[in-house]
């Protein structure tokens, strides 16, 4: 078994960097302008579209970022409160509630995609396409934008602005995601992936004759496509990626996965080009890919034990845990998913996550409370990890007994507030929101577990969404005003407090000069450096949360092991 | 006004010009050529993968059905909503390791499995008795079809060797040996078995 | 210029005399009052100006409550692990405060002694603005701007001031660094006069133009003292760091109190106390770095002290650890102040014994050093007795500067050295030819970087002398351990391309500045700084005042101008150029604490965890005991060792606040490496045994 997983990991992750390093080399020459029919296409696109095409100061460029979610935010909420009218709605849904469609309308513009509705019976066609299947191209082009700021942050000098904001976005949209998406959708519906515009279709079932079973339809592997490569996660049905008509086979799951990482690790060879130290992209890299190997043993270790409890009615255990997992994947490529989608800020899920054995549950939850660095999001992992770099430089920098450099940029007292800021948001948005939810009445009633499982349920709810993952422990009733309200500002806050100081950090570090390399100078393309950027992640993230998780996965697990 | 305030009002108006035509490419066109392409070049798999007997539409290959004749292989566990192997209602049990209604659940599919079948006293392989995570998951683990071939065989008078063979031929390998677990299309097996029980 | 050559380590502090600069950290005159001021710090607003301190002052205050409502029957937890707890916190809140208030002890007590050695000159004051007005001696630090002074031979000016009378020879080789005096009057160009400038000759009256206290060394005292230290740059992004931390940890402890009311809710068992919350919070929160954060500041610049150096600011210090180029003078930091006589080149047909013997006639009456070293070079190499005036009947010729010659006339002989121009004329206007040869060798010298000096009796051209710049010993590998450190040196000199080029290459810097003008100077200081690089200097003259001002870090001679000083950041009282090197180690052995202490306190959160967590959760999930890796007796007593840990590492960190982190001069990654291992991995480790040391304390001692 254990040797599936390392086959699985091995093919994986070959796979990845065969296909990341050519799109990082896109990326860098594509955001920096320089393909020789770039230069007439894009004027011709800014004077056709009336777009100012000027570079912008970073308040400039975060009003353009702001602007642009907010109008996707109204658009979303409008679309879903006017289903009932709107075409493309062969099943003839209604209005989706108004705390339904505030949370879901945050959640795919934030690219979170938590899901507080069933997709296959509360979404048409119409919706699914023009809100949803929108919403997870231009999150997900939202957080490259602010990646590639951030990048450009460092390897500016002297600058006043960080590029043009609307500029950005078409490239990541048309020049990075569209194309992307286009070819992997027609991948997945040719592996039995759905893809129509009719509502379902009703066969006659064999078993038991006289009763049909209806199958929904509908445009699925074009959103499935998006929904993998931005690090959305939404699923188009309630199952998510573990619905046969999301995910098909284990040839489909590995190509999920491979989309899931795919931008994300490009990003990291996209930054080595851009700062012109390819070194510094493998660093980062390098950084991810040890932490996310670390999180896979552990969870790996956790699933394919099996259940005492269940064994003692007497269950074969040999198989691991299989409650809420698809056999086609395996239990190597149910946790593979597992981990990757929750390394990503994907969220997508092929298991039901739920159903964990506590600490692989431990470890979807600390992967989400780290900050989502560790691949992350599309463009929120890069800046994510990137801040978390701006830490580890900061303290190993006065250990050397220099002003802090990093990439050459000091960083100084304004860079490390706003870096703080990003740190900080999270945390707050995730310890706050659990805090009120065990307390309020309201709150009280999600939990579908009892005991410290139920606890887990509400804590993973706020690490997923103040985190832009998406994925749920999903027996908590989410559903209602008070989740859908208190979730939906986690989301937004989640998103856009990390969001705005990072673009004041790529801002100020782009104003500043660099700092020419000596010997005297922290090297940040080092193994020692990888292990540092390790230990801030792990030591930042493991000391915040360290008490909740003792209250959830670690308790149960030493309750369900009897350990004392 | 303010230089701010105009600023806010110029970058508004074009990111609503940007938005809308984004939005017509990704959330109209790009949907609609994605259907168009995938309904010329391959309908069969974009239309659900239907198997049809007969010319009639039984199932889809990729969804699982529910079984509950002890003549047919039973297929997983099934939480959707409503019902078993509901295909509106897609999901999983989230039932946490530890939850009380989890080792009910678990305890009274077994007592059923040893019901229709007595003289089966091997351990149950899980996959017969947790739920999976779609509710619509349509294989089953080799060994969970053979721990059921006595049974069926039984019921259906035909020699288990016959039995074992059908499970085996119909033992899905995974693709370069490293993707996925083998696994069994219950529904393939069923029709395969029923095809084999009327001849 | 007194050039001191340190037989330590280059980067090691030189000693200097000052004892109570050296002050032990255990002086009972400096531990008596520290104690008395960290009970004063106690004072609310005193807190506030440190957050994460001001987070355990509250908690301390919190659990005090939490004590009262106890012993009123309200017991969160048993009242005597309540007051335990309490007392703990206040300790570690007096323990910070101890550790400021012993930093500043030592500063202000190096700052008296500085006062005391400040050369404190009687001064003759005038009645009247007139030489007969009669004077009375007062000190100088009593003068008033606008007082009028009477110097005469041999006093020192007592001020800067303005000459209204008189006519005086003034030495004032302490500011230019010239030897020759330089003449002093009233009216016109030459009527300012510094403090510190010696009377040679006859007498002046000066009116005084500073105020006492305003003078450069006033403020500096006043600086030292600490009463106006402002925190630095990488100090407040340091403070923003830990105050980060700190809300994350605060969210962290009093969000789990509802979470541990869930569990309980769950569990049936009961909640954490808040008095285990409180312990908790204290124990996360960076109190390490916290509490030693100013003592590290205030340290600093006391070490730098320590190295007789004075700075203005904190900033300079830190931008110290920064600086990527050194500008050194030539003169003085990398050679010895003076050329040097090596070697004599005879004329064709001249003995070098001869030569060797004209030469050191010459020079007899050269009290210049390369006089000096001409007339020891003849005695090493010829065993030339040192003959004097008398005994040879004859008369000295001092240079002047039309002839540019020196020499001495004695039995009708003319013996003359000089520049080979001036002999070359001196010669030819009596007739006689200047040999090719000669010629040949004064060339070959100067390529060589070195001067050639022509000796010449009548008419006969003997020789030359070769006068060479020495490089100091030592310096070579000064440079090679800079340049390790990232560092690049630019030798700056007067000298022209060919000597500068020779010299530049026997010291092994990095590159040099040649024929140097102020202007030069300062646009290279400019071309640097654009590059990004951080620049430090030192610098004595007027002239360098504007390059001074420019330098990132600049430090100005104590003998040099006022202007100088003014201009520069830092001041050397021991006018010692090679202290730049020193100054650099300092600036980053603050950084370095700073880093170090950041990396252990939080290191040490790890063991806390382990102590306190199943701890405070042992009535909630018993099974959590599991995670007691140091299997501490009892809760109680592992979450007050936790506490106590937390309390006395403060204390056992102060020396290495005040000391600072050795800087070894090494490269980043290796630095890096070594404090990870002893700060990050110690910091990791040591709670651990601490914690479980303390906790079987407790239990010997029966108090838990």
């Amino acid at each position: 078994m254990t040797q599936d997983l390392f086959l699985l990991t091995l093919l994986f992750l070959a796979l990845l960097g065969a296909m990341a390093w050519p799109l990082g080399a896109h990326m860098a020459r594509l955001f920096s302008g320089t393909y020789a029919w770039q230069p007439r296409l894009e004027a011709g696109l800014l004077r056709l579209l009336r777009l100012n095409g000027d570079d912008m100061r970073w308040t400039v460029y975060a009003l353009g970022v702001l602007l642009f979610n907010l109008i996707g935010l109204l658009v979303l909420y409008g679309l879903q409160r006017l289903q009932g009218g709107l075409p493309f709605n062969p099943q003839g849904f209604g209005a989706v509630s108004a705390d339904s469609a505030f949370n879901t309308a945050i959640s795919f513009v934030t690219n979170t995609n938590w899901q507080g509705y069933a997709g296959e019976s509360t979404m048409s066609h119409g919706v699914q396409m023009l809100g949803l299947t929108v919403q997870n191209f231009l999150s997900a082009a939202t957080g490259i934008v602010v990646a590639i700021a951030l990048m450009r942050g460092f390897a500016l000098r002297a600058a006043a602005g960080l590029g043009n904001v609307w500029l950005d976005l078409l490239r990541a949209v048309l020049g990075v995601l569209l194309p992307l998406s286009l070819l992997l959708a027609l991948a997945l519906a040719g592996l039995g992936v759905v893809q129509s515009l009719d509502a379902h279709v009703t066969v006659a079932l064999h078993g038991t004759p006289g009763s049909t079973q209806t199958l929904p339809l509908g445009p699925v592997a074009s959103q499935e496509a998006i929904k993998l490569l931005g690090t959305n996660g939404g699923g188009f049905f309630n199952a998510n990626s573990a619905h046969p008509f999301e995910n098909p086979s284990a040839l489909t799951n590995l190509l999920e996965m491979l989309a899931i990482f795919l931008v994300p690790a490009a990003l990291c060879f996209a930054f080595g080009r851009l700062v012109g130290d390819r070194r510094q992209g493998w660093t980062l890299l390098a950084a991810m890919t040890l932490l996310f190997l670390i999180m896979l043993a552990v969870f790996f270790a956790a699933e394919s034990s099996a259940n005492p409890l269940l064994t003692a009615l007497g269950v074969d255990g040999h198989a691991g845990n299989l409650e809420g997992k698809e056999l086609r994947f395996g239990l190597a490529g149910s946790s593979l998913f597992a981990v990757v989608t929750t390394a990503a800020s994907c969220g997508a899920v092929n298991a039901m996550h739920d159903s964990l054995m506590p600490l692989a549950g431990l470890v979807t939850l600390l992967q989400m409370q780290l900050g989502e660095v560790i691949f992350g999001g599309v463009g929120s992992g890069f800046y994510g990890m990137l801040l978390f770099a701006v830490v580890a430089v900061f303290v190993a920098g006065l250990m050397i007994g220099r002003t802090p450099e990093y990439l050459g940029k000091k960083i100084q007292s304004f860079d490390i507030r706003m870096t703080m800021l990003a740190l900080l948001a999270t945390p707050l948005l995730v310890l706050a929101g659990t805090a009120l939810s065990v307390v309020l009445p309201a709150g009280l009633a999600g939990p579908a577990n009892p005991g410290a499982h139920g606890f887990s349920e509400v804590l993973y709810a706020f690490s997923s969404a103040a985190n832009n993952n998406g994925s749920a422990f999903a027996g908590l009733s989410a559903n209602t005003p008070f989740y859908n309200t208190l979730l939906g500002l986690a989301m937004w806050f989640g998103r856009f407090l990390v969001i705005v100081p990072v673009l004041a950090l790529a801002g100020s570090l782009a104003a500043k000069k660099a700092v020419p390399v000596t010997s005297g100078t922290l090297r940040t393309d080092t193994g020692l450096f990888v292990g540092l950027l390790m230990g801030a992640v792990l030591i930042v993230g493991a000391l915040t949360y360290l008490p909740a998780l003792a209250l959830g996965p670690i308790a149960e697990h030493l309750t369900l092991f009897g350990i004392h | 006004m303010t230089p701010l305030l105009s600023t806010c009002r110029q970058s508004a108006a074009q990111a609503l010009r940007l938005f809308a035509v984004l939005m017509l490419v990704t959330g109209l066109a790009y949907p609609l050529l994605v259907t168009g392409l995938a309904q010329l070049v391959f309908p069969q798999a974009a239309n659900g993968s239907l198997v049809t007997v007969n010319g009639r539409a039984v199932g889809s290959r990729l969804i699982g059905q529910s079984f509950t004749d002890p003549g047919h292989f039973w297929g997983r566990p099934s939480a959707t909503a409503g019902q078993p192997y509901n295909g509106l209602g897609s999901g999983g049990s989230n039932l946490g390791p530890a939850h009380p209604d989890l080792q009910a659940a678990v305890a009274a599919r077994i007592r059923a499995l040893r019901a229709a079948d007595p003289g089966n006293t091997a351990p149950v392989p899980a996959d017969l008795v947790t739920a999976s995570a779609s509710g619509l998951d349509p294989h089953l683990s080799p060994a969970a079809a053979r721990w059921q071939a006595l049974r069926v065989a039984r019921v259906r008078g035909l020699a288990p060797q016959r039995v074992l063979a059908l499970i085996e031929m119909h033992t899905e390998r995974p693709l370069l040996g490293i993707l996925g677990d083998p696994v069994v299309n219950v529904l393939a097996l069923n029709l395969a078995l029923d095809a084999a029980a009327g001849s | 210029m007194d050039i001191k050559q340190t037989p330590q380590s280059p980067l090691s502090s030189a000693s200097t005399g000052r004892s109570m600069a050296r002050a032990s950290l255990l002086d009972a005159r400096l531990l008596r009052p520290a104690v008395a001021g960290s009970l004063l710090r106690l004072a609310p607003q005193a807190q506030w100006k440190n957050p994460v301190m001001f987070v355990v002052y509250l908690g301390s205050m919190f659990t005090t409550v939490l004590l009262g409502l106890a012993l009123a029957g309200h017991a969160d937890a048993p009242p005597a692990f309540v007051a335990l707890v309490a007392v703990t916190l206040w300790l570690t809140v007096l323990f910070a405060n101890f550790a400021e208030a012993l930093a500043e002890g030592r500063s202000r007590a190096q700052a008296a002694s500085l006062r005391a050695a400040k050369k404190n000159v009687a001064a003759k004051k005038l009645r009247a603005p007139r030489r007969d007005a009669g004077v009375e001696l007062v000190a100088s630090t009593d003068l008033r701007k606008g007082d009028v002074v009477l110097v005469e031979a041999g006093d020192t000016l007592p001020g800067d001031g303005e000459v209204i009378d008189g006519i005086a020879s003034v030495d004032e080789s302490a500011i230019t660094g010239e030897s020759a005096p330089v003449i002093r009057e009233s009216g016109g160009d030459f009527s300012s006069v510094t403090g510190g400038t010696r009377v040679l000759s006859d007498w002046l009256v000066v009116r005084i133009t500073t105020q006492p206290g305003e003078a450069f060394l006033d403020r500096m005292i006043a600086m030292v003292e600490g009463a106006s230290r402002k925190k630095t740059p990488n100090e407040i992004a340091l403070t923003v760091f830990l105050v980060a931390l700190t809300i994350v940890f605060l969210l962290a402890c009093v969000t789990l109190y509802p979470f541990s009311v869930y569990a309980a809710t769950a569990s049936g068992g009961s909640p954490v106390s808040l008095t285990v919350l409180v312990a908790l919070l204290v124990c996360l929160i960076p109190t390490t770095i916290g509490g030693l954060l100013s003592a590290i500041g205030v340290a600093g610049m006391g070490r730098l002290l320590r190295a007789n150096v004075i700075a203005t600011s904190g900033r300079a210090i830190e931008a110290a650890g920064d600086v990527d180029v050194l500008l050194l003078d030539k003169t003085g930091t990398i050679t010895l102040g003076n050329r040097q006589a090596t070697r004599f080149v005879p004329a064709p047909g001249v003995e070098e014994g001869a030569l060797a013997s004209a030469a050191q006639l010459a020079s007899l009456a050269d009290e210049t050093p390369e006089g000096r070293s001409i007339v020891v070079l003849a005695k090493q190499r010829f065993n030339l007795r040192e003959r004097t005036v008398g005994e040879l009947k004859g008369e000295f010729v001092p240079f002047s500067a039309q002839t540019r010659m020196s020499g001495v006339d004695t039995g009708g002989q003319r013996i003359r050295k000089g520049a080979a121009d001036a002999v070359r004329r001196f010669v030819e206007a009596q007739g006689g030819a200047f040999p090719e040869a000669v010629s040949a060798a004064v060339d070959a010298v100067a390529r060589s970087g070195a001067t050639p000096l022509v000796v010449v009796e009548n008419t006969r051209v003997l020789g030359v002398v070769e006068l060479k710049d020495i490089v100091k010993g030592g310096i070579r590998e000064r440079f090679a351990e800079l340049r390790r450190m990232g560092i690049r040196t630019v030798m700056v000199t007067g000298d022209n391309r060919l000597t500068a080029a020779a010299i530049a290459a026997e010291a092994g810097v990095d590159d040099f500045l040649a024929e140097a003008t102020p202007e030069a100077k300062l646009t290279l200081i400019r071309r640097e700084q654009a590059a990004g690089r951080l620049v430090a200097m030192t610098g004595d003259g007027t002239n360098d005042a504007p390059a001074l001002a420019q330098a990132d870090v600049a430090v100005a001679m104590n003998s040099g101008t006022q202007a100088a000083k003014e201009a520069g950041n830092m001041v050397d009282l021991d006018s010692n150029p090679t202290k730049l090197i020193e100054i650099v180690a300092i600036g980053k052995e603050m950084l370095m604490t700073r880093g170090a202490l950041t990396t252990f306190s939080i290191a040490n959160d790890v063991a806390k965890y382990f102590a306190i967590l199943p701890a405070a959760f042992v009535a909630t999930y018993p099974q959590l005991g599991a995670l007691n890796l140091m299997h501490l007796a009892s809760p109680q007593s592992a979450i007050l060792s936790a506490v106590i840990f937390n309390a006395l590492i403060i204390v056992a960190l102060i020396p290495l606040a005040l000391r600072g982190v050795r800087y070894r001069p090494d490269t980043a990654e290796k630095l890096l490496r070594r404090n990870l291992l002893v700060y990050g991995l110690g910091g990791l480790l040591t709670p651990f045994a601490g914690i479980k040391l303390i906790d079987l304390a407790l239990v010997a001692l029966g108090v838990a």
